[in-house]
This record gives C-alpha cells, structure tokens and sequence, in this order.
C-alpha cells in the first residue's frame, strides 16, 4: 500500500492507494490529543481514524469515526464531508470505522465541521484534477455536480468512481477553498437518517446481539455497598444449576459464567456471596444531605468575583437567598450495559457499545498483557450514552471473564446492576443570594456550587481528598451566566462521597441552569418584575441569548392570558456553545399532580447540519431532562442505591409527554452543540411555570406531588 | 431438558431449554433472533415486546413452557419478505428512532394496536404505546408515525 501524506499545521490528511481500493481519503479527528493521535497514525500504514472510500464501482463509504448513540452522528456527519465533495447523497454508504474518536461533551459536528468540509473539499478537488488530465483540459473548465465530474465547454462526464484510482495518484491539495454557505445543497436539509432503516426490523447491530462460536454467557455481582469488597462466597447451589459453568472472583466482584444468558441468570440467584461492607456502609442520603449542608458552610474555592459582591449585598436594599437542591440521577440507557469479548492468545476482539474505545484498547491491552496493536475495538452502535458509556467498567468485567475462560464472553448487566453501579449525575446544592437596589436594579449575584467533584473525585475509583482545589467542570454554566451583573462571585465547594459520580447528558450544566433560572425568577419576583422582561435587561450584552429568550416569548405570546388553569414559566441558558430559551406550560391539579402540556423550545447553535437531527435532539434533552424534574431520583440508603428498576426509578411515558415545538434560528455561526444544550433549562422552566400555577418556589428536585398540594 | 414448539415467524422451530426460560432468552440465545431486546427483565419497559398470538407480550416475562405450541411473531418476522408493515413504512417515513434500542418494542406494541384498533384516537395510542420507555424521548414521533401507519391502512 503507497501512502502519500500532507501534514501541514491544522489538520491532517493522506490518500492511499491499494488495488483496486479507489480514492481513500483518511484525516486525523483527535478527540484531546491532535499531536498524540496524529503520531500514531504517521508509523501505521493506514489506519487513519477517519475516511471516505470513492470505490471505481462507483460505491462511496463514509467511515462514522463517532459512536452512534442515538444523537445522529451516522447521518449529519458524512451530510457535511458529502456536501464539500458534491456527493450524490443518495449513494453515500455509511459504516462505523474500526478505529472510532471519544465521543461526548455536545462535540462531533462542532468538532470536526471544518477538518469534514476541508477533507471533502481536498477530495473533490483531486477528481477535479484527475479529470483535467484525463481529458487534457483546464481544471476550471470542469465542474463537480452530484457525484460526477462535469467538463462544461464539452458536457462530457465522468462518475467519481471512473476517477477514484487516477485521483488516488495525485498530491493532496494544501490548500483548497470551502462553499460558501448559500450553496449548500445538503447541509442544511431534513436528510433522513441513514441508521433508520437498520433499526425498524431489528438489524441494527448493538453489543449485545454479536454472537460468537463458543460463546459463552456472564454476570459479574458488585457488591451492593459503594466500597465493599469480596470477602467469601458459597458456590454449591450456584454451580449445581444447569448449564452454569464457572463462578470466580474478579476485580469488580464477583463473575458467573454460564452456558445460555438464563442458565447464567439462574446461578448468580442461587449464588451466596458474603462482602466485606467497608468504611462507608452506613451513607445515605440524608447523612449526604447533611455533609453537603456542612460543605457549603465551609470556606469555599473562587471560581469568579466581579466587582465587590460583599459590600454590594451589604448595600443592597433587599437582600434574596435561596438553596436549591438536586438529586443524583441515574443514566438508565435503555440498553444496560454490556460487551462481548473474545481474548485468544495473540490477539484479543471487543465489541463495545463505548464512548471511550481508546480507554477500552488500553484497558484489553493492561489485562491480557497483549500489544494494543493486537487488540480490536468495534464500536457498535450505542443504545442510548448520556455520558455513561464514555466510563468502560463493564468492558473490563468482560475481558477478565475472557481472558479466564479462554472463550468468547458475552457480558451482560442485569438493569439492577446498571441502576445501582451508575456513575451518577452528582448530587449538588446550591447556595445562592442576589441584591436588588431601591429601584429594583439587580446589582449583586453569588452562587456557591456544593457537589460531588467528578473530575478529581472517583471517576477513576473511590473519593480522592480535594482540598479547596477548583473543579472549574462544576462551575460550567453558573461561572459563565450570561446576566451583565456589576457584582458576581461564582464558588465551589466539593463534596465527594463514595457514591460514584460521572457525565450525565449536559453535566453541571443541567443543575446549575435549574438553581440560576429559578433564582432569576425569584429575583425577578422581588424586583416586581416580569421575568422576561428582568432577564433581557440584564442580557443586553448577550444577543444570541436575547434572540432565542425574545423569539420564544414570541411564540407563545408571553404575558397574553392563557387558558383556565395553564401556566407558564420560562428559562434560558447557553452550553455546549449554542444557546436555548424554553417556555413550559403547566397545569397542577389540587393533588399537586404537575401536567406539563406544551414546551416551546428555540435554539442558536449556529450553522445547522440538520435541522431534524436538532429536533429529536431537543426533545430527547427535554423528555430527559423531564424524567429528573418530575419523576425518578437515585437515593442511598446502606451505604448502596436503594433503586434497581424502572418501578422505582420512573421516567417519563408516553402519556406524559409534552407537545414540543423547536425552532431555530437561522445562524451562519460555527456550529454549536446539539445532544445537550436542550437540558439545561427544561428544569428551571418547569419549575417557574409551577411557582406561576401554585406560589410555591421549588427548590429541590425532582418535583413531586406531595410538595405542592394545596 | 424438556422439548418445545414453537412457531416462531411463521416456521416451526423445536427447542430444548430449562422450563423457566423467558422466551426473551429463548429467541436471543438459542435462535439468535437479536431484534427483541434485553431492558429490565421485569416487564416494565417494553423492549422485550413480541407478538404471541397477536398479542403485544412482553417476552422478558413469558416462560417457554407457556407458549408451547403458540404462534410468535418477533420484529424480523413483522415484515413479509421485502414489502415492510406499515408501521415500518411510517416509523422510516417519520424518521422515528434514535438510539434504537427500544424501537423494536415501540414497533411490535403499535403494530398489535392498529391490528386492533385501525384508527386509533389519541388516547387508544397512550394507553397502549405508555407501556414502553424510550430513554431518547422519541414519543412525539411515535404518535405521529402511529397515525401516519393508521392513515396507510385506511387507505390500503
């Protein structure tokens, strides 16, 4: 295989060509690391973690170097490097490349938007070029239209697969000039999903559903306290059940291997395992409540300070303060964790639904002692991530089971495993005041942030003392607000505990967002006045922000009378660098049943790859961010989590959904994230439409029943 | 271990497991029909969803030993060869799913509903579709697909 490669200083990018492949476009994508990646990729021969196929059959494959979970990546991503090359969209194969990126944090397409369109652009100017010489004319006298290669004087045609093995020749282009947006012809269409026909009659590929000859099933058992550890087990009843095949200790507990899924099932019931409860047997969730109320009255680190807030609230003729409490929350993807592995002496496969595979590999690599070039991670699709699937724990309960059994392993955890061993949404309090003037002028805002450090607490196992250090990931979204305030001090204060806590779709964002947007109301409230009107005075500075809080007062007529019983309450917040107002509309019953019956949602996030993507996307946010204002919270009682399925840990259903209408604003800005921005305010909008219905402030989450009945 | 019928799709298909088994089990492990998907085990939140004499039941709950002799449908089998079911045709048309996992039960449980009730009111469609969770909160699709899918029917 001859490789020719072109590094210049912003991206990367290198054709190959092998018999018969036709044109291989491979571009490096790093997900942290652009120097890192980019050197491992120099010393392959070509294994470039991202790349489009133009096959002389005219076939063309677009490799998804992102995991698929649900967030559309399959689709927007190959719409953007299509659009650049002037693909025919309707032959656009797409697959998942071996080699996948981290995926997370609202990234992909604000990621790799510009590297995606030079790539396609590079490409398409090399078809250009082989056609030139082929018929030995003038590159600008040929066009590229729709999949084929047009010269204009004659009307000749060449279909890019005539041109794939002569463009794969040629230098890549450094230099290539990109669409001016207003001729876009894909980018910015409702393209339908191109994972959709896989997923109506059950093809879709998940972890869970590879086989593997000699396969066989397992469970690993953690012990239900956070911190416990093995200590004895007694296996009689277990292995004298049929078809169960081996019961040992792993680092995570406890695995049993059986011959079918149930045979499996059936022995870890039989199983009796005794634990050692450790040091933190005895947490629960009001001994949590309670240590975070001790934090927050502890010196606390500074994330921000404008002005002199001290003496502004000193000054202040009313003085507001209120607490605002979250519970954990759990992910509950909808397909539990799971992975198959199969370890062999030289080489070692995974199938992993993962947003990490990088981790995997070094992970498959530590425990089976393997090169991590001889392991194979195969990201297959996800069934729902959330930011659970970017912490691989499972996938290293599977390779020890493998690696043990000699045998090919499929894991599986049962959805009491997957709610009780979470890394959860931390718990949080926040600790907020505000001053308002004698005219009513907002001129100071504190908000002390008291939670679980996900960063350096246990994300990489149990609680790491963090003495005063700033978490700056805990502060995202109340650090930033968009309000001009002259006086702001933004703190934060850790409170880790052994329960583990991780990414959940839109992070510290979704609480601080709940505690600013209702504390906003409340200010409002004191300030007399209407909270539309309170947040865009002090948003003046802010337009994308005033754009999507005016349009969507707009769209529901703010302050006009609404029909008997509904309510309305509003929230704006901007993350993932894209910006979103909601306005909810509610009706509470005088058993404090909360019915949220509309949501209207506008968002700038920038240039849209499309606009259908963004809205599933926002009403997925939203029906997830509904679940953890109204229904289901994770508690601790003994030490472990009291909820091991969907009865006790509710979501939202079918009939309690909203009707939610998206717009978004037309924005030629780099595109913004999507997966996430839509979370943040559906909280605090509900819970403001809920203060609108009954009086009552909610300052604790979720919001239940019995708190508000009259 | 003892012996059952099953007519799983359309063919008859003999299997020797444990009594006990779930027919979840039954169709992912010993005939690798993998669309029907593992989400709680207790019922609750529809992944499972097949077609048991054309009811919608949730096979994460139903042990083999009493569907022996029963006619199951599973979402490979909804289709008849290449022509999709409507709710199939409505599901792509809307473009519903997201992650997906969940999709096949959604597809399985409206498609028991329209056999049932062709041209179901908003409320016929809570009732039935409340019986399955999707985590990526594609129900505001799934109502329309499901009217889109009655709209096919009428029409023929």
């Amino acid at each position: 295989m001859a490789d020719k490669t072109v590094i210049n200083r912003r991206d990367f990018i290198k054709t190959a060509t092998a018999a018969g492949a036709g044109l291989v476009i491979g571009f490096h994508l790093p997900f942290r690391n652009r120097l890192q990646a980019a050197s491992v990729g120099l010393q392959s021969s070509f294994a470039p973690n991202a790349w489009i196929i133009v096959r002389p059959d005219n076939q063309v494959i677009f490799k998804v170097t992102k995991s698929e979970m649900g967030q559309g990546v399959w689709t927007s991503l190959p719409m953007i490097i299509a659009e650049e090359m002037d693909l025919d969209w309707s032959t656009i194969k797409v697959e998942q490349a071996l080699e996948s990126d981290g995926t997370g944090g609202s990234r992909s397409i604000r990621g790799l938007w510009k590297p995606l369109r030079k790539a396609g652009a590079k490409a398409k100017d090399m078809l250009l070029e082989a056609a030139a010489q082929e018929w030995q004319v003038e590159k600008n006298e040929c066009v590229a239209e729709n999949g084929m290669i047009k010269h204009k004087p004659t009307g000749k045609k060449f279909k890019y697969g005539d041109l794939a093995i002569a463009a794969s020749k040629l230098p890549v282009p450094d230099k290539v000039s990109l669409k001016n947006p207003s001729d876009f012809k894909i980018i910015g269409t409702d393209a339908l999903r191109t994972d959709t026909p896989l997923k109506i009659n059950g093809r879709a590929q998940f972890a869970m559903d590879v086989n593997l000859d000699g396969m066989v099933y397992a469970f690993v058992v953690r012990c239900p306290i956070f911190g416990g550890t093995f200590k004895s087990m007694d296996t009689r009843k277990a292995m004298a059940i049929n078809g169960a095949l081996d019961i040992f200790e792993v680092s995570n507990g406890v695995a049993v291997v059986g011959s079918t899924t149930w045979a499996a099932l059936q022995a870890r019931k039989a199983l009796d395992i005794t634990w050692d409860k450790g040091t933190t047997a005895d947490l629960n969730s009001d001994s949590i409540a309670e240590f975070l109320r001790k934090q927050g009255r502890k010196r606390a680190a500074k994330g921000r300070n404008d002005g002199n807030p001290k003496r502004a609230l000193k000054n202040a003729k009313t003085v507001v303060e209120a607490v605002y409490q979250v519970p954990f929350q759990a992910h509950a993807t909808m397909e539990p964790m799971n992975c198959v592995v199969d370890v062999q002496p030289d080489r070692c496969r995974l199938w992993a639904p993962t947003q990490s595979p990088g981790d995997a590999r070094k992970q498959a690599a530590k425990i089976t002692g393997l090169p991590k070039d001889k392991v194979e991670v195969n990201v297959t699709f996800l069934g729902g991530g959330f930011g659970r699937r970017a912490f691989n724990d499972f996938i290293g309960d599977a390779l020890e089971v493998s690696y043990r059994m000699k045998k090919p392993v499929k894991l599986i955890w049962m959805r009491e495993d997957d709610m009780r061993h979470d890394y959860y949404r931390p718990a949080s309090r926040h600790i907020m005041a505000g001053g308002l003037s004698s005219d009513g002028k907002l001129e100071v805002w504190t908000h002390r942030v008291v939670a679980p450090s996900i960063l350096f607490g246990q994300m990489f196992k149990y609680p790491v003392p963090l003495k005063d250090k700033l978490d700056i990931v805990a502060l995202e979204g109340a650090k930033n607000i968009a309000y001009a305030i002259p006086n702001i001090r933004v703190e934060y204060k850790s409170a880790n505990t052994a329960v583990p806590v991780g990414w959940w779709r839109s992070v510290y964002d979704s609480q601080n967002a709940y505690a600013n947007e209702c504390f906003i109301d409340e200010l409002a409230e004191s300030a007399g006045q209407d909270p539309l009107q309170f947040r865009l005075t002090y948003l003046a500075d802010s337009p994308r922000d005033t754009q999507v809080l005016k349009m969507a007062a707009k769209k529901v007529n703010w302050g006009e009378k609404l029909s008997a019983g509904r309510f309305q309450g509003l929230a704006c917040h901007a993350s993932f660098k894209s910006h979103v107002a909601q306005v909810a509309e509610v009706s509470v019953n005088n058993r404090g049943m909360i019915q949220v019956h509309r949501v209207v949602c506008t968002i700038d996030c920038g240039q849209v790859v499309n606009p259908s993507i963004v809205r599933s996307q926002i009403e997925s946010a939203i029906v997830y961010g509904l679940s953890a204002a109204l229904k289901g919270k994770i508690t601790i009682e003994n030490g472990g989590v009291v909820q091991g399925n969907f009865h006790e840990f509710e979501v939202l259903r079918f009939h309690e959904m909203p009707k939610i209408e998206v717009y978004i604003v037309k924005s030629d800005e780099h595109p913004g994230g999507v997966g996430e921005p839509g979370l943040p305010p559906i909280a605090p909008a509900v819970a403001n439409a809920v203060f609108a219905a009954t009086g009552k402030r909610i300052r604790k989450l979720p919001i239940k029943a019995e708190d508000l009945k009259s | 271990m003892p012996n059952f019928t099953l007519y799983i799709n359309g063919e008859k298909r003999q299997i020797n497991v444990d009594s006990s088994t779930p027919v979840l089990w039954v169709l992912r492990d010993e005939l690798k029909l993998t669309g029907t998907k593992y989400g709680c085990g207790r019922g609750l939140c529809g992944a499972c969803t097949v077609h048991i004499n054309g009811e919608a039941t949730r096979s994460c709950i139903t042990a083999v030993d009493t569907v022996n002799g029963e006619e199951i449908t599973t979402i490979e089998g909804l289709q008849q060869g290449d022509i999709f079911h409507p709710v199939q045709k409505a599901w792509m048309a809307e473009d519903v799913p997201q992650c997906g996992y969940c999709q096949s039960g959604q597809i399985m449980t409206a498609a028991a509903l329209l056999a049932r009730k062709p041209d179901p009111a908003d409320e016929d469609i809570d009732a039935a579709m409340k019986m399955n969770i999707c985590r990526c909160g594609t129900y505001q699709r799934i109502r329309k697909a499901v009217h889109h899918a009655a709209g096919e029917i009428k029409r023929g």
